[in-house]
């Protein structure tokens, strides 16, 4: 590991503990979503659209509520009719009537898949044989499924009463719902005093997540009006907050259970089944629930966005990056909200510009609603940057890592979209990726009739903070019970439970962690942003601190002191005046009884930001130039990760969110057919990468401490997934001596470059 | 006084400057003698007594968590940007 802190003398910082979630996960004894079974529970199947776009004209849902074994029948129209409101979930908003109309439709269709009534029997055989009774009236209309023919003249409008905010101004009759600009100095006069201007159009295919378990939901709608849900999520609160405005009552009527997850990576941050069955359940008058078909969640859940970028840069004659302009054109899916606010956060963060222009367009297309995947709009935007900066790179006929260092942005940088950056580590990451051992090593002996290259790109994630909260109470053996919010997706129980062993003085394995519903766990935002190690984090140190007041009480009643005079160190209660006087952490414990019963205390935060974090990779991999076929040989991720909680698995974060990026940039896409459709909805069509395709991934952390954390944590799992798809094109590059800006660089497409096939 | 950092199109209202210096010990303040000096652009940053949704308001270094309580120190900059938190 680089190590460029002052890293303290941490006794539970920088270990790696036996995880508290581990047995329950490798027995299968730890309970997920599809586990849940509930007195007189009975199953919904949902009826979706065959069309990618359609008026809904009608549903007559008669035959199905004749099926023997049926309790309950729906269609939007049992939903709440909502107005225009929005919702908000901290930083990042959501527009109540668009969600309702995306969980189940009323007026159109907006992607094939699109949920238009639900049917709930006695199991989910009858259920599914009930809803294909259910006919379903549509007008087809035709369908687009890219920016490109979203935004011609004459495209079909996927929404009507959409207004578009085109930088300020109203547009109406657009499948554009908003363009914004971000402009700093003079990028014009720039490019024409420049020594070389590289101009590049990258387009990228929605992908999904890939996550192992797909959404499910059980929901009950008693008989004092109140809701309870049991899911798979990121965020019980934020799932709260979407049921509870989507059926249109208070907050407090909505009781939402997290169970274990299977995968979310953003993905299941928005809600899709809740508010279905919790409207079955008020009709039918028993529990419902819900699981996705694989299919369903590929067609009917949130990928991320594909798109149409297109990046300017130019240089002066020493290699200094002086202007770049981009258009950012992002598939919102059926209704407006692509990343593409973060991706012009992140677009040319990892540089410093004085002369830059950021476009950036939300566009609706006949697709399902995207959704976050891990540094949404990043990974897009880094493969469009990164390509253009290694093109450049050529031209001065500059090592790319040296190019990158003299043009690195740094504390004090002012980002494009006007932002100045704090304390950042890039430098010291490209620095680190200029020193291992991956980066001054020969590339090797290529695998008979392949060709090798390697490759380099550079990615940045902001890191979010917003608000959590965590409880602590002690037992008396000296073991603390500790209450989160925060689902655990990534084993934050550990490394939260991690941070107050730290302040207490106690190991990690003296914890009991458990992540609460929303009745019993204080308030917590999403597991996303790469916000959870550090908010949370956070928010346990301060419920540590305060249960050390409270302990300091407890130890004035035993000793008969004034609290002033008693102090704690190292896990020890002391008297300052009296050294006789002291108790272990133990040792008070199991004197707590008699002073007052049991302690506790709590710790909640919003925060701002952690501060961005850059990663740098550097991949090798052999092609074959008559089947298009790749190998990833070799593969190095270089990352600045704040102080490092819990090494493993921010090692293993990392490690998996450079899979995501390879599948990314290689071989996943939505492969769309003529009539809208997605035509590989199973993991059997769509290639993710698997144990057998990966070498091992190395990973070099840089510690870079954020010092707005007592510890100095940033955020983890999102920078991963950023540079793979650059670099992989920058490799191909090496090896081929052609640029790639389509993706996924697959077979087909290496031997169309190559020009071996046609399209 | 902040260094008003503001969206594209209302830079038209300050004659294309990136940024204007505006009084106010706290962004509801800085807003409120903004709208006074450019008339017409609170409308685009705050709806219904708070920011707009869908903006965040970075003061400083990054998205403030007190809206527009948020206090601002002299030389504070303060940027909208779309609201957004990750996966």
């Amino acid at each position: 590991m680089v190590n460029v802190s002052d890293s303290k003398n941490y006794k539970v910082i920088g270990t790696n503990p036996i995880r508290h979630d581990g047995y329950d996960k490798v027995t299968g004894r730890a309970v997920y979503g599809a586990d849940i079974k509930l007195p007189g529970l009975i199953w919904a199947s949902i009826v979706r659209s065959p069309h990618a776009h359609a008026v809904l004209k009608s549903v007559d849902t008669s035959a199905a509520e004749k099926v023997d074994g049926v309790f309950a029948v729906m269609t939007g129209k049992d939903l709440p009719h909502l107005a225009d409101s929005w919702i908000d979930h901290g930083e990042g908003t959501e527009n109540v009537a668009w969600s309702s109309e995306n969980i189940m439709a009323t007026k159109k269709v907006l992607y094939k898949g699109h949920a238009v009534a639900a049917v709930a029997a006695k199991d989910r055989y009858v259920a599914d044989y009930a809803a294909s009774k259910i006919k379903v009236e549509y007008e087809e209309l035709e369908s687009v499924t890219n920016v490109e023919d979203a935004t011609k003249e004459g495209a079909p409008i996927l929404l009507e009463d959409l207004v578009g905010d085109h930088i300020g101004k109203k547009v109406e009759k657009t499948n554009i719902a908003s363009v914004t600009r971000h402009e700093f100095g003079d990028p014009d006069k720039a490019f024409q005093d420049a020594e070389h201007v590289v101009e590049r159009t990258f387009t990228l295919q929605m992908v999904h997540q890939g996550y192992i378990e797909p959404h499910n939901a059980t929901a009950t709608w008693d008989e004092e009006g109140r809701v309870k849900v049991w899911t798979s999520t990121q965020g019980a609160f934020p799932v709260r907050t979407s049921t509870a405005a989507i059926l249109d009552m208070d907050v407090s009527k909505v009781k939402v259970t997290p169970l274990e997850i299977g995968g979310g990576f953003g993905g299941k941050i928005p809600i899709y089944l809740e508010p279905v069955c919790a409207t079955l359940s008020k009709k039918s008058g028993r529990p419902v629930k819900a699981v996705m078909e694989r299919s369903n969640v590929f067609q009917a859940s949130g990928p991320a966005p594909g798109g149409t970028i297109t990046v300017k840069m130019g240089t002066d004659k020493n290699g200094k990056l002086i202007a770049a302009d981009t258009s950012i054109k992002l598939e919102a899916g059926g209704f407006p909200g692509a990343a593409v606010g973060a991706a012009v956060q992140c677009i040319f963060a990892p540089y410093e510009i004085a002369n830059t222009r950021i476009d950036g367009y939300d566009i609706v297309v006949n697709k399902p609603k995207s959704a976050a995947y891990r540094a949404p709009g990043s990974p897009q935007a880094a493969f469009a940057t990164e390509t253009v900066v290694n093109e450049l790179a050529d031209l001065h006929g500059m090592d790319p890592v040296d190019f990158r260092l003299l043009n690195a942005s740094k504390e004090g940088t002012r980002r494009a979209d006007g932002v100045v950056f704090p304390v950042i580590g890039n430098e010291e990451v490209l620095d680190a990726a200029k020193a291992s051992d991956h980066w001054k090593s020969e590339l090797g002996t290529p695998m008979k009739g392949r060709i090798r290259g390697r490759g380099v790109a550079s990615g940045y994630w902001f890191n979010v903070g917003l608000k959590s909260t965590v409880n602590l109470t002690v037992n008396t053996d000296g073991v603390v019970a500790l209450v989160e919010g925060s689902t655990d997706i990534g084993g934050t129980r550990t490394s939260i439970s991690m941070q107050a062993a730290e302040i207490l003085g106690i190991p990690a394995t003296d914890f009991r962690p458990t992540v609460g519903d929303t009745e019993t766990a204080g308030y917590a935002d999403v597991t996303g942003g790469s916000r959870t190690t550090y908010a949370t984090g956070f928010a346990a140190v301060k419920a540590a601190e305060n249960l050390i007041e409270v302990l300091k009480e407890r130890c004035s009643i035993i000793w008969s002191l004034d609290k002033q005079d008693i102090d704690f160190e190292n896990g020890t209660f002391f008297a300052t005046k009296d050294p006789e006087l002291k108790f272990t952490f133990k040792q008070l414990a199991a004197n707590l009884d008699s002073t007052g019963g049991p302690a506790a205390s709590s710790g909640s935060v919003d925060l701002e930001s952690a501060g961005g974090a850059f990663g740098t990779h550097i991949v090798d991999l052999d092609v074959d130039p008559d089947t298009g076929k790749t190998d990833i040989v070799r593969y190095t991720a270089v990352q600045d990760v704040g102080t490092v909680i819990y090494p493993a698995y921010c090692r293993g974060n990392i490690q998996g969110g450079v899979v995501q990026g390879i599948g990314w940039g290689l071989n996943e896409e939505y492969f769309m057919k003529d009539d809208g459709s997605q035509a590989n909805t199973s993991y059997l069509d769509y290639r993710m990468p698997t144990a057998l395709d990966m070498p091992n991934i190395d990973v070099i952390m840089v510690e870079k401490p954020n010092p707005g954390h007592p510890f100095g944590v940033r955020g983890v799992g999102e920078v991963p997934i950023c540079p793979p798809i650059a670099a992989i094109g920058d490799a191909l590059h090496d090896a081929l001596g052609k640029r790639f800006y389509d993706a996924p660089m697959k077979p087909g497409r290496i031997l169309n470059v190559l020009g071996k096939i046609s399209d | 006084m902040a260094k008003l950092f503001l969206p594209y199109h209302l830079k038209k209202a300050t004659n294309d400057e990136d940024y204007v210096e505006v009084k106010g010990k706290n962004l509801r303040e800085v807003i409120d003698n903004l709208e006074k000096m450019y008339p017409g652009t609170k409308e685009y940053l705050v709806e219904e007594n708070r920011i707009k949704p869908g903006l965040a308001a970075i003061c400083g270094y990054s998205a403030t968590r007190k809206g527009l309580l948020q206090e601002l120190e002299d030389d504070t900059e303060v940027h909208f940007l779309p609201s957004i938190a990750g996966g």
